[in-house]
């Protein structure tokens, strides 16, 4: 057993990581693009609000965009940005965005224009009242669109090993089949998935803590059509 | 522009459209990958949503569920199915299907939830069966969402059949690996540009579906 673990984690030097290298490697390729995906999408989205014409065509390209697949995405970018991370990198990015934008959009709607009309008469101009009413009220939209491109992204980057080994922790997958050890390509999968788990959970923690207005938990809904019968 | 030089040859080669590595044939295989897993999917995620949905229970499970198969790495899974079952369909199916359940699941609950109660509490005061309600008044109200569920696991299982190619299975991903272990990147562009258009081409489908499924008092704008 122990020896079997020992191999789990014996990682092959060709990758010049250790495991936690691994880690943060994979870390890095997935974040930074979701991050700057966010970066690109508050703007692109408060322009949607602003402007109402806007955001049918906005939703319709990045539709598109989002239907570009990965690999193929990777594999047209090696021609002007190598074989490296960036490659990875740029289309993370672009998918983070179609996320978040229709996420970030529907949050800042969904506040009641009776709150915007009380933050105005309170003397709030329209910065103020966009950081401190809308934002907050649209956090736990923007939240429920960063798990869901965290997580993929997370799973993306192991594709990146197709196009000269820069997909972290999938790197694995390829020395698995060339020095025929089964077990990395466990480590490489359970990795994944434990950090995807993990970044999720921390994410769910953010959530809980910047909305504490809000019970915990799933956010609150209608009681079901059963549960309202018995109430009357 | 190198790309389109790269897409141009590829496309006007042909030698590139016959013959078991021909294009129409490299389609076939992929579509069918897409039609088979897609089917699955549904075929799994589609009743647990709408019955959930319906009942209001178990969304905290669901989205459980659909975390833990999100988090699972689609590429990763698929060389471990390989190495656990050997090369086939199966091993393939399996990653494709557990990638595809999530945005269905999800969205079918989510979709039968945001139903106005109203027409649904009006169904039931008038007597009717719970399975009738559940099919004609709160599934043409859910069904823009469902099927936008729906599209977004297509599109997700197009774009991940390519990797298919990586464990020694056809589709159009075949080109993209080939080319990039040969060198070929007229064959690596000319085979993503076919992913690409598929990826469209699906999405043009399911836009096309929901103009004709969806009844007119449903649609919004």
């Amino acid at each position: 057993m122990s020896e079997y673990l020992h191999d789990f984690f014996d990682i092959p030097s060709d990758l010049q990581h250790s495991w936690f290298g691994l880690i943060g490697l994979h870390l890095r390729e997935a974040l930074l693009p979701v991050a700057a995906g966010l970066l690109l999408a508050l703007p692109i989205a408060q322009l949607c609000v602003r402007f109402r014409w806007l955001y049918p065509p906005v939703l319709g390209l990045t539709t598109v965009l989002y239907a570009i697949p990965s690999l193929a995405f990777f594999v047209v970018l090696i021609d002007y940005t190598g074989q490296t991370e960036l490659t990875v990198m740029i289309p993370l990015a672009v998918y983070s965005l179609v996320v978040l934008v229709p996420a970030i959009v529907d949050g800042v709607r969904s506040v009641p224009p009776e709150t915007l009309a009380a933050a105005t008469a309170m003397g709030f101009g329209p910065v103020r009242r966009y950081f401190q009413v809308q934002l907050p009220i649209a956090v736990p939209a923007i939240i429920a669109g960063l798990r869901v491109a965290t997580v993929s992204s997370i799973s993306l980057v192991s594709v990146g090993m197709l196009i000269g080994n820069q997909g972290a922790l999938g790197n694995l997958l390829h020395d698995a089949q060339i020095y025929n050890r089964p077990e990395l390509t466990w480590n490489s999968v359970i990795t994944t998935a434990l950090l995807a788990i993990l970044v999720d959970a921390l994410l769910v923690l953010v959530r809980v803590l910047l909305t504490p207005w809000m019970p915990s938990g799933r956010a609150r809904r209608k009681p079901a059509p059963a549960l309202e019968e018995a109430a009357r | 522009m190198n790309v389109l030089n790269f897409v141009h040859a590829f496309f006007s080669d042909s030698a590139h459209w016959q013959g078991y590595d021909g294009i129409p044939a490299r389609l076939g295989e992929h579509v069918q990958y897409t039609l088979e897993a897609l089917l699955l999917a549904a075929a799994i995620g589609l009743p647990i949503g709408l019955v959930t949905g319906h009942y209001g229970r178990g969304g905290n499970a669901l989205s459980l569920v659909a975390t833990a198969g999100r988090a699972l790495p689609s590429f990763g899974l698929l060389v471990l199915m390989t190495t656990l079952l050997g090369f086939g369909m199966l091993p393939v199916m399996i990653p494709l299907v557990i990638l595809a359940v999530p945005p269905i699941l999800v969205t079918t609950y989510e979709a039968m939830r945001s139903v106005d109660p109203s027409p649904v509490d009006a169904a039931r005061g008038m007597g009717m069966h719970e399975s009738r309600i559940l099919f004609q008044v709160e599934l043409p109200v859910a069904l823009p969402l469902i099927l936008s569920g729906l599209r977004s696991a297509a599109i997700q299982i197009v774009s991940t059949a390519t990797i298919a190619a990586y464990v020694s299975l056809g589709g159009l991903g075949r080109y993209i690996v080939d080319g990039l272990y040969q060198r070929n990147y007229e064959k690596v562009v000319g085979g993503a540009t076919l992913v690409a258009v598929l990826a469209l081409v699906t999405l043009a489908l399911f836009w096309a579906a929901a103009r004709v499924a969806v009844s007119p008092g449903v649609r919004r704008r």
